[in-house]
């Protein structure tokens, strides 16, 4: 422990190691998302008040992510993929990530709210505070389903852009919330099955380890099921269209083959090709969240022709 | 050791300061640009009161009083 502080004090932290706090690769999926949801919604925003309201999503999505560091550097010291981290590594200092993560939480806030309105400042403000202190902070450590209800934080960037954008939330809104939310058991427990985790080690319950992997693959069959419906019901409102219909059924069927895949076999199987169906189930979860937003996307772009919508 | 040596750590520190004084001229660009959206966004500026960039119905002159403009 000795010369982890001796390195800890000789080094300075570079501008990249702040920015790493901020869970760059997160915060690509939030940008994109959160532009969807701002894109589709029916009342046009001025190009520059979207780029400050992307921008405001993203920073509280970074602070956010720099919260969870301050909060888990015990863990991450101890799990190999995160012991690299700019805390568990000694070149970030956990007071200076705490001091990040709450300023750039209000600096997004305050300036979303005055740039766009009161209700998108809010729901950045609740998203943060639902990943750091209900995900990192409660959820993390005590409950297996930890990943089910955290996933809100990352469902809710599609409905702060549609609120930035109309200044409410709406039955397209809250659908584009239950994509990410319902999508998110699947696409993690697929990956928490093939990866070789130490979550053990550091004391957190995941499903895989609490209850095993073959509950764990009837948990992703459910929710998978449960997915269906939202995918497909989002065709039917102002925001979907034949584009997206056609692409929400294809991708279905096609997570819905690779999901029952990896529901229908047991431990032996999946050792025996290396667990090549549940790394095809996550590779498919990747293609199907894009692919989803993607069609959103089209159609939205497509309106101004008459092709978009129905 | 010179007390000139340029040392890894000053290096360090200078790209962070570097950093630093980019993100704050970005952040003084995008409090001006965005003020400017928002003026523009406010429409025909004959018609409220500037102080708080809010139109003012009250404060819109009637028809026929004296200096009024005319309304839509």
């Amino acid at each position: 422990m000795t010369d982890v502080s001796l390195e800890q004090t000789s080094h300075e932290a570079g501008m990249g190691d702040y920015f790493a706090l901020l869970k760059p690769r997160v915060m690509s999926l939030v940008v994109f998302t959160a532009l969807v949801g701002l894109v589709v919604a029916p009342v046009p925003v001025h190009p520059f008040i979207a780029f400050v309201a992307i921008l405001c999503i993203a920073v509280g999505a970074g602070a956010s992510g720099a919260l969870n560091m301050w909060w888990d550097a015990d863990i991450d010291r101890i799990m190999r993929r995160t012991a690299k981290r700019p805390i568990p590594s000694g070149r970030v200092q956990p007071g200076e990530a705490l001091g990040l993560g709450l300023t750039l939480s209000a600096f997004s806030v305050i300036l979303l709210a005055l740039a766009t309105n009161l209700l998108a400042a809010g729901l950045l403000a609740f998203t943060i505070f639902f990943y750091a202190v209900i995900y990192s902070m409660w959820l993390k450590r005590s409950t297996p389903q930890n990943i089910v209800i955290g996933g809100a934080a990352g469902a809710f960037p599609p409905m702060i852009g549609w609120a930035v954008a109309t200044g409410g939330v709406s039955l397209e809104s809250i659908l584009m919330f239950a994509l990410i939310f319902m999508w998110t058991p699947p696409h993690f427990w697929a990956l928490a099955i093939f990866v070789k985790s130490d979550y053990g080690n550091a004391g957190v319950p995941m499903l895989t380890e609490t209850h095993g992997r073959r509950v764990t693959r009837n948990h992703i069959m459910g929710y998978m099921i449960a997915l269906v419906p939202v995918a497909i019901g989002i065709a039917f409102t102002s925001i979907g269209g034949p584009i997206y219909l056609a692409t929400a059924v294809v991708l279905n069927l096609w997570f819905l083959r690779a999901c029952f895949r990896v529901w229908r076999r047991d431990e032996t199987q999946a050792e025996a090709d290396n667990f090549a169906a549940e790394k095809a189930a996550f590779k498919v979860s990747l293609y199907y969240l894009f692919l989803h937003f993607s069609a959103l996307l089209a159609e939205a772009a497509l309106r101004p022709w008459g092709l978009g919508g129905w | 050791m010179s007390i000139k040596v340029e040392h890894e750590l000053h290096r360090r520190r200078k790209g962070r300061n570097m950093g630093l004084l980019g993100l704050l001229l970005a952040f003084v660009a995008l409090v001006f640009l965005l003020t400017v959206v928002k003026v523009q966004e406010l429409g025909d500026a004959s018609k409220f009161q500037g102080y708080d960039h809010a139109v003012q119905p009250a404060l819109v002159p009637l028809e026929g009083e004296a200096g009024a403009v005319a309304s839509e």
